[in-house]
């Protein structure tokens, strides 16, 4: 197995400069004249009451593609940082990049100044500074951290997070960080300007004369709607080598174990633009904990996992090696480990599968698992019966002559979300789909992991909301603009999204757009509205929102301050996906959390 | 795809284009839209959904109004007040700027290309390039053509403000300048953008000095034979509200133009091509050139370059 050494506690603990005495802080070796460092692959652990991280320049390699890097402590994901339930941590993070950066723990409840976004929570960290995070730990599970400056995220600015639980755990035997990620040699903004002016330049698993299945009347309709029913993913392994703990596929990682084991994977997806569909073949999963909220458990075969959510999943292979396998969603790529009892056994993962093809219901024609793959006109709503007609009937419009019309018709939208180029449709009957088990899954034989499967397994206080809102999430491909309500965020500078503390509403998000998009909401978790019952909604920091469907969550606003609530998907946010939550006001002391 | 059929298909795709965005400009802020309520929220009914706790189903019709009034009460802006305003108000303005705010842009080169036609082989130029965000655009276009060996027979330059009115497609006016034949300037107003059945469609017409009005529409398609391996039927036709007696030029429909190229794409940014053109002066325009014994239309082999950075 290869892996980083362990850097003890002891060598963590050094005088931590403050920001006053961010001079003393030396110069880069780049700055120097000297050539950047190699980044390593795999993480290191960090751990204790203190902690130090440095971000710097590096060189990376993987696959045969290298380039550049920002790397956290030399790692490429950067250290695994290991707490305990109940202790308080403190986290100097020191900058040696020419430019800001700064660090956000995906998931962790803190108080807002040390949520880590730059221009919400705090100015961000400036090069040469050093910035002290302290918070005391009020959870356990399995997170992560990233950087929320620019683009670093894309070039390696991340890492896992697991907070051990106050109470032992003895579920498992062994336990397992696997961190999904991507790595580019292009620079990201360089993939910015190309998703911005080149037409899917990264797709080539394109619908062709030669290549995929659609009928010439289907194509017409896609054509004449002038959308592409193979955008799954705006950026694939034409350029990216798909990571496990920062291996690539042929870097043979392995994990292992010993026959009758019971091993914790923790899966998460630290990407920046790639959903995976986990599996490995043959063994069954047995899913325990959601965005690092333990829920009842279920056993699956396989499941799809967003960007910036976490699952942990027990599995107690047998004798042999198995090959655990992330294919990226659009099927461009994977990234593959073995888990293995046989040291040096490399497992053959599975060849990937056919590239998916958007149908009717990601179109927002109503639901349509189950029915006819999305052809002809619109088959059962899988169960579904309370539609969301909003205003007309679209099905009227069903005869492909007018779909162009049906597709943005503005006048179903409320009255907030601003029309203009950056909404390029508009879900004619956008239904709840979180029963979809995710884009390409759902037509396999096994079991998949469905959201209407989670349950907390700790029951949430019952409380019913006393407000709704609904966000409708909003593009246009052909321009890639990406925005919430058709207003992107350098347009809704003084707008926040405002709840009143301890308010609790019932948030229901529209996604307007044919991709599906995994929206991430800072310092809280809410609960997914998903049939589970008030006291077991499961938990989750970041939701799915399948394409021209709905999601729905109740969230108990009890975290005050500022925070981000963004799509999670990197160049979606940065092309404006992304909104300012505030939470007032702030609880006189003696009050409340 | 037969590049007869293209011609119709533009002239359809025009209108059609046009109808895409008219009602847009007064969509900005609803101004033809009477108020109306936000659509009643409705839970997802989960009818057929196996063992469903029912609790969640009374929630019934929640108000979907304004948050309450203590969501708008303390400071505007939280960390203020513990990293200091000045340095908050720099973070926040970088923020949203690097959050939608990006200006990025692209010089595309269409066509590069030489065309064998019996008797005279001629070169040809089409590039185009622009800088800017989201919803307006410097846009700069280029076009030109020559004989090998010879002069530039024709050659002009457009500077051009682009402006989304719609999903698809931009509004662009400007200055046009032609170096040759001779040295004219026109104003320009066109739209570019995206048409339905994923035709590229730019539409303009030009004032001249001399107060000659003329048009040019042109359209083409890309049609994936592999994901490398690309047909591109073309079509270009131009039209003249007068007569123009410097330029041979007779009012009504003036020249078509139409290609078929197949290019291949080693990278999205650089595809050579092979083709073939086809080019007629049309109506009172043919009747000068045959007046003139000049040949009214022309079969040429093309062999060139697409381009991008």
């Amino acid at each position: 197995m290869t892996s980083s050494p362990l850097i003890t506690r002891r060598n963590l603990i050094r005088s931590t400069v403050g920001l006053a005495a961010a001079s003393a802080v030396p110069l880069p070796a780049w700055a120097m004249g000297q050539s950047l460092t190699h980044a390593r692959q795999g993480f290191g652990e960090v751990s204790g009451e203190r902690i130090a991280l440095t971000v710097d320049s590096h060189h990376f390699g993987v696959g045969g593609r290298s380039g550049h890097a920002v790397a956290v402590n030399g790692t490429v994901p950067g250290p695994l940082v290991r707490l305990r339930e109940g202790q308080n941590v403190r986290i100097d993070v020191t900058n040696r990049l020419a430019e800001d950066t700064s660090i956000h723990w995906h998931g962790l409840l803190l108080p807002f100044q040390f949520d880590g976004v730059p221009g919400v929570s705090f100015p961000g960290i400036k090069p040469g500074e050093t910035f002290t995070y302290e918070f005391p730990i009020r959870q356990n599970g399995t997170y992560w951290w990233h950087s929320h400056s620019g683009l670093q995220e894309q070039e390696g600015h991340y890492g896992p997070l697991i907070i051990e639980s106050a109470t032992p755990d003895p579920r498992y035997d062994r336990d397992y960080v696997v961190l999904l990620s991507e790595f580019t040699p292009v620079h990201p903004h360089e993939i910015a300007r190309k998703l911005k002016v080149g037409e899917h330049y990264y797709n080539y698993q394109m619908q062709t004369a030669t290549e995929g299945d659609m009928s010439l009347e289907e194509r017409l309709m896609w054509g004449r709607m002038r959308m592409n029913p193979r955008d799954i993913s705006d950026v694939t392994g034409a350029t990216y080598t798909f990571l496990v703990n920062g291996h690539g596929p042929m870097d043979g990682l392995e994990y292992l174990f010993t026959p009758g084991e019971r091993i914790r994977l923790r899966v998460i997806n630290g990407s920046a633009m790639t959903f995976f569909n986990i599996r490995i073949p043959g063994v069954p999963m047995t899913v325990i904990a959601a965005d690092g909220k333990d829920v009842e458990e279920f056993e699956v075969d396989e499941f799809q996992i967003g960007t910036a959510e976490t699952y942990d999943v027990i599995v107690t292979p047998p004798d042999g090696s198995h090959a655990l396998v992330a294919e990226a969603m659009d099927r461009s790529g994977m990234g593959v480990a073995s888990l293995t009892s046989h040291k040096g056994h490399r497992a053959a993962p599975p060849p990937l599968r056919e590239p998916v093809t958007l149908t009717m219901a990601d179109m927002g024609m109503g639901s349509m698992e189950g029915g006819e793959g999305g052809h002809g006109g619109h088959g059962g709503h899988g169960g579904h019966g309370g539609m969301d007609h909003g205003s007309g009937d679209a099905m009227a419009g069903m005869d492909h002559g007018s779909m162009d019309h049906s597709m943005r018709d503005t006048s179903k939208l409320p009255d907030n979300v601003k029309v203009g180029p950056g909404l390029d449709m508009v879900a004619p009957m956008p239904v709840d789909r979180m029963d979809f088990p995710g884009l390409g899954l759902d037509g396999v034989d096994h079991r998949v992991l469905r959201y209407t499967d989670l349950k907390a397994k700790r029951p949430n206080p019952h409380r019913m909301p006393t407000r709704s809102l609904e966000i409708h999430l909003t593009g246009n491909m052909e321009r890639y603009m990406w925005s919430f309500d058709g207003k992107k965020f350098s347009a809704v500078t003084d707008d926040p999204i405002r709840f009143a503390y301890d308010e609790r509403v019932r948030v229901k998000l529209v996604n307007d757009t044919m991709m599906a998009h995994p929206i991430h909401l800072h310092g809280h978790f809410f609960e997914l509205v998903n049939g589970a019952g008030m006291m077991n909604q499961p938990l989750k920091h970041t939701v799915i929102v399948q394409p021209g469907g709905t999601a729905t969550f109740d969230v108990t606003a009890n975290e005050p301050g500022d925070w981000a609530f963004h799509c999670h998907l990197l160049y979606h946010m940065h092309a404006g996906m992304m909104q300012t939550v505030t939470v007032r006001p702030f609880p006189k002391a003696g009050e409340g959390a | 795809m037969k590049t007869a059929l293209a011609l119709p298909l533009i002239l359809f795709a025009l209108p059609a284009a046009a109808q895409d965005h008219s009602g847009h400009a007064g969509h900005e802020g609803h101004a033809e839209e009477p108020a109306k309520a936000p659509a009643p929220f409705k839970l997802p009914d989960m009818t057929g959904a196996p063992q469903m706790d029912h609790s969640a189903h009374q929630v019934g019709d929640l108000p979907s109004g304004p948050p309450p009034a203590e969501a708008f009460e303390g400071p505007q802006h939280a960390a203020d007040a513990i990293f200091g305003a000045e340095a908050m108000a720099a973070a926040r303005a970088e923020n949203h700027a690097t959050h939608g705010e990006m200006t990025t842009g692209t010089v595309m080169v269409e066509r590069l290309e030489a065309r064998v036609a019996d008797g005279h082989d001629a070169f040809l130029w089409d590039v185009q390039g622009w800088y800017g965000g989201d919803i307006d655009k410097f846009v700069f276009k280029s076009e030109g053509e020559g004989e090998f060996g010879g002069s530039v027979e024709d050659a002009e330059l457009q500077a051009l403000w682009g402006h989304a009115i719609g999903p698809f497609f931009d509004l662009q006016a400007g200055l046009r300048l032609d170096v040759e034949p001779e040295t004219r300037s026109h104003l320009v107003l066109g739209v570019q953008g995206l048409a339905p059945y994923m035709w590229h469609v730019d539409a303009a017409a030009f004032l001249s000095d001399r107060g000659d009005i003329t048009a040019r529409v042109e359209g083409e398609y890309d049609w994936k034979l592999t994901q490398r391996l690309i047909l591109q039927p073309r079509a270009e036709l131009e039209l003249s509200a007068q007569d123009i007696p410097e330029r041979e030029i007779g009012a009504g429909l003036t020249k078509l133009e139409t290609g078929l190229r197949l290019r291949y794409e080693f990278a999205r940014e650089f595809a050579p091509y092979v083709g073939v053109g086809y080019e007629a002066k049309l109506g009172e325009t043919a009747d000068i050139a045959r007046l003139a014994g000049e040949d009214t239309d022309g079969i040429a082999l093309l062999l060139g370059l697409r381009a991008w950075f």
